[in-house]
């Protein structure tokens, strides 16, 4: 598993290279084949087809009535969701906070983590509110596999926003006993905060249990930068491709931190690490 | 049964992912020949803390790894041949140049390139016959400096150790050949995309000077 980034991206099938902008955009406009139109909406995104008139499609495909999945859940909505997220359209922001009070769980997971890349703070209201009602509201919905919100992208959104004023509410759900919206929790509010107990939270988790979650912490520390973490990601029972991400982003945010040119000790001590991982 | 036979019986019967770990890191620690084929075995399975354990322990056991990994390193998977890329990078013998040599610029697999290629710059010159080394040495250099242009920041990461622990060796026995790793460390620093490739060339600049 130690390249697994590798083997996720070599599944392009051959209809993915096949596709072109034209076919594409023409597959979500017509309304006869739904499968070709959820297609077209993940191809846009995927190969960042940052095209006027593919976000206006896509726009289009977000207020879908059309497929319907067994579930009463909108698939195409949330595909179209998801690729607007990816090609960077501040079009696609009103729709999208729209899409954060939709009754399909996926469209609001999907619109919330669409949000989080677009680093537009219009959504940011929104977003505290589904976090209202607290830990004591956020449970399991009867019979779905998931809770009432999508408290993980919608917490994790808020702390790429560096949205401050929600942390008052995120802080809460630190404490939650669902461990990934705990650490998404924490994550938030080390980068809300730059408190050390936060990053301390997600060290504990890179010797936890399941192999699922130390690595989605090592991609936490990286990406927050918590240069304490070092030492801990470098003993992480995981493979060295993922602690080496890892790393890199510590090292990142300790070089953008220093002020001079010459190397911080911090740094070298990042670097010593990385080299034992090669 | 020797201990060390306990110890392999142990790994067999190992029937969790926690068990597998704790036994291969006591039949790992006692760095006895009798264990390659067992701490080999383990490279193939899929729990990176066995592996670390494994390699470690077979890098410990040394030179005679090579003739008996070389050997069976066939049919693996790409996660197999990482670790056990790993073991040959870590134990230095030039008996694997020629594997780390290729390895390091065609394997399809972004971390066997990185291990190989962090490997070339750890191999143990004494071992290999005198009117060899210049050769190998020459070919060491092109292929560290081809592997700065690997698609994969981490390959290209990996280079850079290797040409650092390189020069080191170049010093003593080709200094001629020397000018042609500054003048790399100079051209990346100006073009090279990620920040902590041309940090580590700063450090292995630094270094350098200090030796």
């Amino acid at each position: 598993m130690d390249d697994f980034n590798n083997s996720s991206n070599s599944n392009n099938s051959s209809e993915a290279e096949q596709l072109t902008l034209e076919q594409a955009i023409a597959n979500l406009n017509q309304k006869v084949d739904l499968g070709a139109r959820y297609y077209a909406a993940w191809w846009l995104g995927k190969f960042r087809i940052k095209d006027s008139e593919a976000i206006a499609a896509l726009l289009t495909a977000l207020e879908d009535e059309q497929d319907r999945a067994p579930d009463g859940g909108y698939p195409l909505r949330r595909n179209a969701a998801r690729a607007l997220g990816k090609l960077g359209d501040k079009r696609a922001v009103e729709p999208l906070i729209s899409c954060l009070e939709f009754p399909d769980y996926y469209v609001r997971e999907a619109a919330a983590q669409a949000l989080e890349n677009l680093e537009d703070q219009r959504c940011v209201p929104t977003l505290m509110k589904l976090l209202e009602g607290g830990v004591v509201q956020a449970t399991r919905v009867p019979g779905k596999p998931h809770l009432v919100q999508p408290y993980e992208a919608v917490i994790e959104a808020l702390g790429t926003l560096g949205a401050t004023a929600a942390i008052d509410l995120i802080e809460p759900f630190t404490q939650h006993s669902m461990e990934k919206v705990k650490y998404a929790a924490a994550r938030a509010m080390y980068q809300l905060t730059k408190q050390d107990q936060y990053g301390e939270m997600l060290i504990q988790a890179l010797s936890g249990d399941d192999l699922q979650l130390r690595r989605s912490a090592l991609m936490d520390l990286g990406a927050v930068g918590y240069i304490k973490a070092g030492q801990a990601i470098a003993d992480t029972l995981a493979e060295n491709s993922m602690k080496l991400i890892a790393l890199k982003g510590l090292l990142e945010s300790d070089l953008k931190s220093s002020k001079d040119s010459a190397i911080s000790p911090e740094s070298i001590h990042i670097m010593n690490l990385m080299d034992s991982l090669l | 049964m020797s201990d060390v036979q306990e110890l392999i019986k142990a790994v067999n019967q190992a029937d969790s992912a926690d068990l597998l770990l704790k036994t291969v890191e006591d039949l790992a620690v006692v760095s006895d020949r009798a264990a390659i084929p067992t701490l080999v075995e383990v490279l193939g399975f899929n729990n990176p803390g066995a592996a670390v354990a494994a390699v470690d322990g077979l890098i410990q056991i040394g030179e005679p790894v090579v003739a008996y990994l070389l050997e069976n390193l066939d049919g693996y998977n790409y996660g197999a041949r990482a670790w056990a890329t790993r073991v040959f990078a870590g134990i230095g013998d030039p008996a694997a140049l020629d594997l780390l040599l290729e390895a390091a610029i065609a394997d399809f697999s972004q971390s066997v390139r990185r291990a190989a290629t962090k490997g070339l710059g750890n191999i143990s010159w004494s071992k290999l016959a005198p009117e060899e080394v210049k050769t190998a040495q020459q070919k060491v250099l092109d292929t560290l400096l081809l592997a700065t242009e690997d698609g994969e920041w981490v390959v290209r990461y990996a280079a850079i150790v290797g040409l650092e622990a390189l020069s080191k060796t170049l010093t003593e026995s080709q200094p001629d050949l020397l000018p042609k790793i500054t003048t790399k460390f100079q051209e990346l620093t100006n073009n090279e995309s990620e920040q902590v490739i041309r940090a580590r060339i700063q450090y292995a600049i630094r270094r350098l000077d200090r030796a």
